[in-house]
C-alpha cells in the first residue's frame, strides 16, 4: 500500500492521468475521435457532453477495460494497456454500467473488493467499517445488495472504489438516477477523497453538478473534446453574449445605448437589454449618461454567462 | 507485471466465483443431478461388470461437475453487470479465466473424490495407482473447466443461452468417448471417433490407475489432456479478448 500514501513534498508532480490521442470506433460509429486529456494530481476534473458524445467509451479505455484503437493511456506514469495490473492498482472505479455483486452482503462486497487490491485482514476490516458508517449503511452492512435500492447500492459500489484510498478515482456519472440522500452522500465522498489526496475524473451531463464540483472541466461532443478550461474560464470564452439590463424612471429611447462596447440595445418589458462584451464599460456608460440626463436608475443588473450556455454552444447540433 | 498481483487476482477471483456461483439452480442441475441420472440410466437394471465400468462413470462425473461452473459465472456476470467493474479491480483477462477455471476444477475434484471414496468403500474397488488416479483429476478437472470456460466466452449476456450450448457441446463428447463401450472392442470409425473426445483419454488413465487395463500408454493419455487444455485455454483467450475490443 506504500504507493498509495507517500505524496511527499518536494517530489515532482506528476500527471494523475494521461490520456494521448485516444481513438475507438465501433463499426461506422467513431465514438472517441482523438482525445487527448491531461489531469494534475489534486484535482477534480469533470467530463461534460451530451449523452452518446464518447464519455463512457474515454472512460472505459482510461480504465483497462475497453482496448483502444489507438492512444496511450498513463495511471501516474503507469501505461494502463502495458501493464494494466499496476495501473489498476492506483484506480478506484465506479462504472456507468457496473454494478456490486447482488449475492453477496453490503459488507462482504467490500471486503473482497478490498482483497484484489492487497489489503491485509485489519485494514479491510476497520476502512470497510469507516466506510459503510461514512455512507450511511451501518444498519444494512449484512443484507444481501440484492434487497437493496438503487441509492443504496450506488453507494456500496462508491464504497468498493474508495476502499483502498486509490490515488486516482473514476466515477462515470455517479449519480444519475440517484434519490437525494445517496447523491449528497456520493458527492460528499468525492469531496471527501480529494481533499485526502485523490484525483478525481468524473463524467456527467448535470451542468449544476460538474459548475458546483470541479476544479476543470472538458466538454466531448461527437467523440471530440471542443473545450477545456476552469467553469469560469468557459463560461467566459462566452462573453460575447452578455448584457446588462437596466430601466430608468422614465421611458428614454435608443439614441441613449450608442457608446463604444455596447452591440446593440433592445427594450425587454420596462427595462433595456443592453448587450455588450463589456459589461463593465457599459455599466460606466450608463451612470454617466443617466448623471447627465437627469435620469433616476430603477433597477440595474448584469447578466452572468452560464456553463450551460457554454455548453449548448459547444455542442449545438448534437 | 508483478507475478503476486497476479496469483492474488487469481486466487480472489476464485474465492468469489466459488462463494457466488457454486450453489446456482444450473450448477445444480447441470453438474450434480444430471451426471447421476446417467448413471442410473445406463448402470442400473443391466447386469454390467461394476468395476469394468466404474472409471467410464467416474469420468463422466469429473467431466459434468468440472464443466458446469465455467459456462455460468461470465454470461451471468455480464447480465448483472458485474464484470464492467471485475475488469476495472487490478485483474487481466488472464486472471478472470484461470480463476473461473479454478472454480470449475475444484467443483469437480471435491465433488468426483466424495463420489469415489463412497463407491470405493462400498464396492471394493481395485486401485492400481494412486499417484496416477490423483494427476488424473487434477488433468481431467482442469481440461474441462478450461471447456466450461471456453463455452462462456461467446458473448451473451443471457445464461441459459450458454447453458443450452454447454450441453449441446458436452453431450455428444460423452456419447463419442469410450466411457460406455471398452476401447478394447472398438475397430475403425468407432475408433476414429472416441479419440476426438477428451473424455476417452481421461477415462483410459482411470482404466490405467484402478483397474489396471488401459489402452493407451498413460503418456500418451496425459499429453492429449495437456493439448486439450492448452487449446481450450487458448481459445477462450482469443474469443475473450475479442469481446474486450468490442467493447462487449
Ligand atoms: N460496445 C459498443 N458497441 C457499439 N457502439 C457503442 C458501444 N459503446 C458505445 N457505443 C456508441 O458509441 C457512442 C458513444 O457512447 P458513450 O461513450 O456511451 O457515450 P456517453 O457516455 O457520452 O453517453 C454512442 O454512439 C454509442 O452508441
Ligand atoms: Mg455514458
Amino acid at each position: 500500500m506504500g504507493l498509495l500514501c507517500n505524496f511527499e513534498f518536494g517530489t515532482p508532480r506528476m500527471d494523475a492521468i494521461e490520456a494521448k490521442n485516444l481513438r475507438k470506433s465501433f463499426g461506422p460509429v467513431t465514438a472517441v475521435d482523438d482525445v487527448s486529456i491531461t489531469i494534475p494530481e489534486g484535482s477534480i476534473f469533470g467530463f461534460l457532453g451530451p449523452n452518446g458524445a464518447g464519455k463512457t467509451t474515454t472512460i472505459r479505455m482510461m480504465t483497462g477495460v475497453l482496448i483502444p484503437d489507438a492512444g496511450t493511456v498513463q495511471i501516474l506514469g503507469t501505461d494502463v494497456n502495458k501493464d494494466p495490473l499496476t495501473a489498476k492498482l492506483k484506480l478506484g472505479v465506479i462504472p456507468e454500467n457496473g454494478t456490486v455483486y447482488s449475492d453477496l452482503t453490503a459488507e462482504q462486497n467490500i471486503l473482497i473488493t478490498a482483497k484484489f487490491y492487497g489489503m491485509d485482514r485489519a485494514s479491510r476490516e476497520s476502512r470497510t467499517g469507516e466506510i459503510l458508517a461514512r455512507l450511511g449503511l451501518m444498519e444494512r452492512r449484512n443484507d444481501l445488495v440484492r434487497t437493496f435500492s438503487k441509492g443504496m447500492r450506488q453507494r456500496i459500489s462508491v464504497a468498493c472504489a474508495i476502499v483502498h484510498s486509490p490515488p486516482v478515482l473514476i466515477l462515470d456519472e455517479p449519480t444519475v438516477g440517484l434519490d437525494v440522500y445517496s447523491r449528497r452522500l456520493v458527492i460528499e465522498t468525492v469531496r471527501h477523497m480529494n481533499r485526502e489526496g485523490s484525483t478525481i475524473l468524473l463524467t456527467t451531463h448535470n451542468i449544476d453538478e460538474a459548475n458546483a464540483l470541479c476544479s476543470t472541466i472538458s466538454i466531448i461532443n461527437r467523440g471530440k473534446i471542443v473545450a477545456t478550461g476552469s467553469p469560469e474560464k468557459l463560461k467566459k470564452t462566452f462573453d460575447t453574449s452578455r448584457y446588462v439590463e437596466v430601466s430608468f424612471d422614465r421611458p428614454v429611447g435608443h439614441g441613449l445605448f450608442s457608446a463604444p462596447g455596447i452591440t446593440r440595445a433592445e427594450p425587454w418589458g420596462d427595462k433595456w437589454r443592453v448587450y455588450t462584451d463589456d459589461p463593465d464599460r457599459a455599466v460606466k456608460h450608463l451612470a454617466s449618461v443617466a448623471e447627465r440626463e437627469h435620469l433616476t436608475i430603477v433597477s440595474i443588473a448584469t447578466s452572468n454567462p452560464t456553463l450551460e450556455e457554454a455548453f449548448v454552444k459547444l455542442t449545438a447540433g448534437a | 507485471m508483478d507475478p503476486n498481483v497476479f496469483a492474488r487476482s487469481i486466487l480472489v477471483i476464485t474465492e468469489k466465483n466459488m462463494r457466488i456461483y457454486y450453489f446456482k439452480g444450473p450448477v445444480v442441475v447441470f453438474g450434480l443431478l444430471f451426471p447421476l441420472i446417467m448413471f442410473l440410466t445406463f448402470f442400473i437394471g443391466r447386469n454390467l461388470d461394476i468395476v469394468l465400468f466404474f472409471p467410464g462413470f467416474l469420468g463422466m462425473m469429473l467431466f459434468f461437475t468440472a464443466s458446469s461452473v465455467g459456462p455460468l459465472i461470465t454470461p451471468w456476470e455480464k447480465r448483472e453487470k458485474t464484470y464492467e467493474r471485475l475488469i476495472s479491480l487490478p485483474v487481466i483477462l488472464e486472471s478472470i479465466i484461470i480463476g473461473d477455471l479454478l472454480a470449475g476444477a475444484i467443483f469437480g475434484v471435491a465433488i468426483t473424490t466424495i463420489v469415489f471414496v463412497v463407491c470405493a468403500e462400498l464396492l471394493h474397488l481395485p486401485l492400481m495407482n494412486a499417484g496416477l488416479l490423483a494427476l488424473s483429476f487434477v488433468l481431467g478437472s482442469i481440461a474441462f473447466a478450461a471447456l466450461g470456460t471456453l463455452l462462456a466466452s461467446p458473448t451473451t449476456d443471457n445464461p441459459s443461452n450458454i447453458m443450452m450450448l454447454s450441453s449441446l457441446v458436452r453431450l455428444p463428447l460423452i456419447f463419442v468417448s469410450g466411457i460406455f463401450i471398452p476401447l478394447g472392442q472398438l475397430s475403425g470409425w468407432e475408433w476414429i471417433l472416441t479419440s476426438l473426445s477428451p473424455l476417452t483419454y481421461l477415462v483410459d488413465l482411470f482404466h490405467a490407475s484402478l483397474n489396471g487395463d488401459a489402452v493407451y500408454p498413460p503418456w500418451l493419455d496425459i499429453l492429449a489432456l495437456v493439448i486439450v487444455i492448452l487449446v481450450f485455454i487458448g481459445s477462450a483467450k482469443v474469443i475473450q479478448k475479442r469481446n474486450l475490443v468490442k467493447g462487449i
